[in-house]
């Protein structure tokens, strides 16, 4: 219980620091005029940016009604782990029934759940999306994943770079794809990356990078790959045993 | 009054009224005195941190390793060479600690993973902060005179950029941020001196006035300067929110200083009176690769090409016609240091990209833009504008003189002290959110104040803060030998005929050679030892492109065969790679049992065809440029040292070093021999 309060005193010190100081206080001058039954998201979640950086794209969500058309002039709130700053955290969905705010991260790197609610008719209405925070050795891991791996782990192509992902007769896995890296053990995971498909039995299309990347390279990828898997991955034996 | 009076009267006789009485009360307060010193400490705000991780680790599976690595009192990390005394490990005790990587607050979280350690760099090199401070608002939120806050971390690569002025791979966020001080010419105006005395070399290009009037009319300038983003917007020139009348000003100045260049006036003489097939535009623009480096906005609205030349979208707005050609004919005859090719077309060429070009124009740009004949009063005021404004930082304006430290220097900016700063009202105090405000809104703080208001994302203002914060008295003052530079441009210029084809052609603005040139397209420094003459001679006559998902690709220019064949030569001879030994590789012919086992190699144990295509019927791999023909382009020893380490041959390049023994290099290389062009293919 008493560890409970201190971490309480503590997390409110870090939001005190962290977090308050930047929200402005304004009262949205707007006042809602319309209640909403259902929040969805439009757009925004599953992005990826350095800690404490805001994001390249908004998010956006929609209220509807209980009929499901959009709905202009409800109130939306948004919310995220301390850290976590919207601008701006409420207002008034515009009138194609959305509303838009930038997010910039938290300090700490990893998973960040932030919630958008509206009021609703009886109870309030919510929607999680989710962002991911890189640090720097998973920053890393992006920047290197995508120069050498995601041409052919990532099915999507841009328009700066051609997909080769159709043209492998096996197919590797899209890095966020968690059920399958989850599975994996980081002495596999480097494994394969180091020496190729041959070392874990699998197909010789995956090339060996080990005279190619350094060692910390490598592990940046791992670390990379670890934030990216959704479902989020966890270590085997999270050593985090509450009372 | 009398009551107070009796209730002191009192009170000292409850204290002090007889001797044994008032020992034991002197006595008391003397023990609470000494106490005072041990009872801070442990009400002191670390003290309670520090109780605060010992019942964290307390409920872990691993609290007794924990336990073991626990100090007690307050702990300093000095480190005198850089100027670090660091007491943040006092309550951040976690830091190092691999399993408290999932603890979701601080102060005890396991910091991130990073090339540094804590012991030799400390907390605030990167971090700021007050590292002696004792509490929580001290260390992190000192905003005495001299002393620096914490560092918001979405700046937190200027960190890493206080030693190293080189690009690293895992700070895309400060690369870019110096990128975009070149690429916008920041560094024009304002002096940037790094640690160790190198400067940032501008990439941005602006075009020289010296004959502006030769290419567009005074009605585009004055419509251009007052809105550089209307015209195009992706250009880097910043709004200097001018009214009419000085706008008006200025581009009578700029166009009556103009002096006219032999040759932009030149009627262009097709040889062939032939009509312009208005389609041919179209496919000559394509065939000429223009997109690699000029940008024009589509249908959709998307800026589709490359950024080396300005946006074309609304080119017809601006180019005179016969100005158009003649730089067509030839982009030196008007600017000596152009990076454009001299493409050598054909008059019947050049009229037909004009037409095509002068096409690209929208009628609502600058149409409510009618200006009277200049007087002298007018141009008198825009020559003093143009003093003023410091135009000629960055343009080449006749009859003005470059302007010496334009604008304040920023080799310091990122230590600024508070005192010499004026905020806004309602602006957080530090000095990151003032630099970021000043790029995003510099006129907002204050009238008649000069910088100009640039156009820029929120990612690029980031990045641009970061670059600036990097410069900070502790990065001047930091060890030398801790400095990593980086490696500027070589000034390597090819000697004779064949250097002086290269600057025409423009070779520099997409290819690196000996250490100057971009990196658009591959580095050409061993060129002469990786390919076969009469392939080099027929891909310069007629370049067809290796890989097939490039966007950008090598253009075709009209070489004369006698300049192809000086060109070809040259790079033959004068690109060899020291250590490829044509002697000990591989022979080009083998016997079929090898070539056979080389196949083999390539499909099954190397699976090259996840890359590359050998065989057009079977393959599909993407990647890497296509094989079908390489025995006809490559020469073995090139093969054969490429398969073993492709990495010492061409740094940063994607091919994985696979770590291939000899034997199988000899077998792979005698395979990739055989797969010759055949002839017709050869002439296409
Ligand atoms: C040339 C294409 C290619 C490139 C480039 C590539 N891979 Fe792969 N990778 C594959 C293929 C194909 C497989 C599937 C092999 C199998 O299942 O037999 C694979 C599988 C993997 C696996 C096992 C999980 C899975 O998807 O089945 C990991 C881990 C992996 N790759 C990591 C990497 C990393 C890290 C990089 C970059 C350093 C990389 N790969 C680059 C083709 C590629």
């Amino acid at each position: 219980m008493s560890q409970r309060s201190i971490t309480g005193a503590m997390l409110l010190v870090l939001a005190a620091a962290a977090g308050c100081k930047h929200q402005p206080a304004t009262a949205s001058a707007a006042k809602p005029t319309a209640t909403g039954a259902a929040i969805v998201e439009s757009s925004g979640g599953k992005q990826l940016g350095p800690t404490g950086t805001t994001l390249k794209d908004p998010i956006i969500v929609q209220v509807n009604d209980d009929q499901g058309t959009a709905l202009p002039g409800a109130l939306v709130q948004f919310h995220g782990p301390a850290g976590v700053h919207f601008e701006p955290a409420e207002q008034i969905t515009d009138s194609s029934g959305q509303a838009t705010a930038t997010v910039t991260l938290g300090t700490i790197a990893g998973r960040y759940q932030l919630t958008a609610t509206t009021p609703g008719k009886s109870q309030p209405a919510t929607v999680q999306l989710t962002e991911i925070a890189l640090g720097y050795q998973q920053q890393l891991g992006f920047v290197l994943a995508d120069k050498y791996c995601n041409r052919c782990h990532d099915p999507e192509s841009s328009a700066e770079r051609v997909s080769n992902y159709d043209n492998l007769e096996v197919k590797p896995h899209p890095f966020t794809e968690g059920d399958t890296y989850n599975k994996m053990s980081d002495a596999d995971l480097l494994a394969i990356t180091q020496h190729g498909g041959p070392a874990l039995n699998r197909s010789a299309l995956m090339p060996p990078y080990a005279n190619t990347l350094s060692p910390s390279d490598l592990q940046a990828i791992l670390a990379f790959i670890r934030v990216v898997s959704d479902p989020p991955y966890r270590p085997a034996g999270t050593v985090y045993a509450q009372k | 009054m009398q009551t107070l009076k009796k209730y002191l009267v009192t009170a000292w006789q409850t204290l002090f009224g007889g001797p044994i009485r008032a020992f034991g009360v002197v006595s008391v307060i003397l023990m609470l005195a000494l106490a005072i010193a041990p009872a801070k400490d442990h009400f002191s705000q670390w003290h309670g941190y520090q109780r605060g991780y010992l019942k964290l680790i307390a409920d872990r599976s691993d609290a007794l390793s924990l336990r073991r690595r626990v100090i007690p009192g307050l702990h300093q990390i000095w480190l005198p060479e850089l100027g670090v005394v660091d007491r943040c490990t006092t309550c951040h005790e976690g830091l190092k600690e691999a399993t408290l990587a999932d603890v979701p607050y601080q102060p005890f979280r396991k910091h991130p993973a990073i090339p540094h350690s804590l012991e030799n760099y400390g907390c605030v090199t990167c971090h700021r902060g007050q590292g002696p401070a004792t509490t929580v608002i001290e260390a992190h939120h000192s905003d005495r005179a001299g002393e620096d806050p914490i560092l918001p971390a979405r700046y937190i690569q200027s960190g890493c950029g206080q030693c190293h002025q080189n690009s690293l791979t895992g700070t895309p966020q400060l690369n870019r941020g110096r990128d975009t001080l070149a690429s916008y010419g920041c560094v024009r105006c304002h002096a940037v001196n790094l640690p160790g005395g190198a400067t940032i070399t501008p990439t941005d290009n602006p075009p020289s006035l010296v004959h502006l009037a030769d290419k567009t009319t005074r009605e585009w300038v004055f419509s251009w300067i007052k809105d550089p983003q209307a015209y195009a917007a992706s250009a880097t020139m910043p709004n200097y929110k001018l009214s009419d009348a000085d706008a008006s000003d200025i581009s009578a100045f700029l166009i009556s200083s103009s002096t006219p260049n032999p040759g932009d006036t030149a009627t262009l003489v097709t040889a062939s009176a032939k009509p312009i097939d208005p389609s041919a535009g179209a496919s000559l623009y394509g065939e000429s690769f223009c997109a690699t480096c000029h940008a024009v906005t589509n249908a959709a609205g998307n800026l589709v090409g490359g950024n080396i030349g300005p946006e074309l979208t609304r080119i017809g707005n601006k180019a005179k016609p016969e100005w158009l050609q003649a730089w067509l004919n030839d982009p030196r005859s008007y600017d000596p240091a152009s990076p454009m090719p001299h493409y050598r077309f054909t008059p019947q060429q050049v009229a037909t990209l004009s037409q095509f070009l002068l096409a690209k124009s929208d009628s609502d740009f600058g149409a409510n833009v009618h200006l009277d004949p200049a007087t002298p009063a007018q141009i008198t005021h825009g020559r003093k504008l143009v003093a003023e404004l410091g135009c000629a930082a960055c343009h080449q304006i006749n009859g003005v003189n470059k302007p010496q430290n334009y604008a304040p220097d920023l080799s310091r900016i990122g230590s600024k002290p508070l005192t010499q700063l004026v905020f806004l009202p309602g602006m957080d105090q530090t000095l990151s959110t003032y630099i970021s405000a000043k790029i995003k809104q510099p006129r907002a703080f204050g009238p008649g104040l000069k910088m100009p208001q640039f156009t820029l994302s929120n990612a690029q203002n980031d990045a641009l803060t970061t670059a600036l914060l990097s410069l900070s008295d502790r990065s001047h003052a930091l060890p030398a030998k801790l400095r990593v530079t980086a490696v500027p441009d070589t000034t390597y210029q090819p000697a004779g005929h064949a250097g002086k084809l290269m600057t025409e052609l423009a070779c520099f603005s997409c290819h690196r050679i000996n250490g100057r040139g971009s990196d658009l397209a591959p580095d050409l420094t061993w060129e002469g030892s990786a390919v076969q003459r009469q392939w080099l001679d027929s891909f310069l006559k007629n370049p067809n492109t290796l890989r097939p998902a490039l966007i950008r690709r090598m253009p075709r220019f009209n070489l004369s065969d006698a300049d192809r064949k000086e060109l070809t030569d040259y790079i033959m001879v004068a690109y060899q790679s020291p250590t490829i030994d044509p002697d000990t590789a591989p022979s080009a012919t083998n016997p079929p049992a090898t070539v056979e086992h080389g196949r083999q190699l390539f499909y099954s144990k190397y699976a090259c065809q996840s890359c590359h295509i050998a065989d057009v019927k079977t393959d599909k791999g993407y990647i890497g440029p296509t094989l079908t023909q390489v025995g006809s382009r490559l020469t073995p020893a090139w093969i054969y040292a490429w398969l073993k380490n492709p990495q010492a041959l061409r740094t940063g390049t994607l091919e994985p070093n696979q770590n291939i023994g000899d034997d199988d290099a000899r077998a792979l290389t005698a395979f990739l021999m055989t797969l010759k062009s055949s002839g017709k293919q050869e002439k296409k």
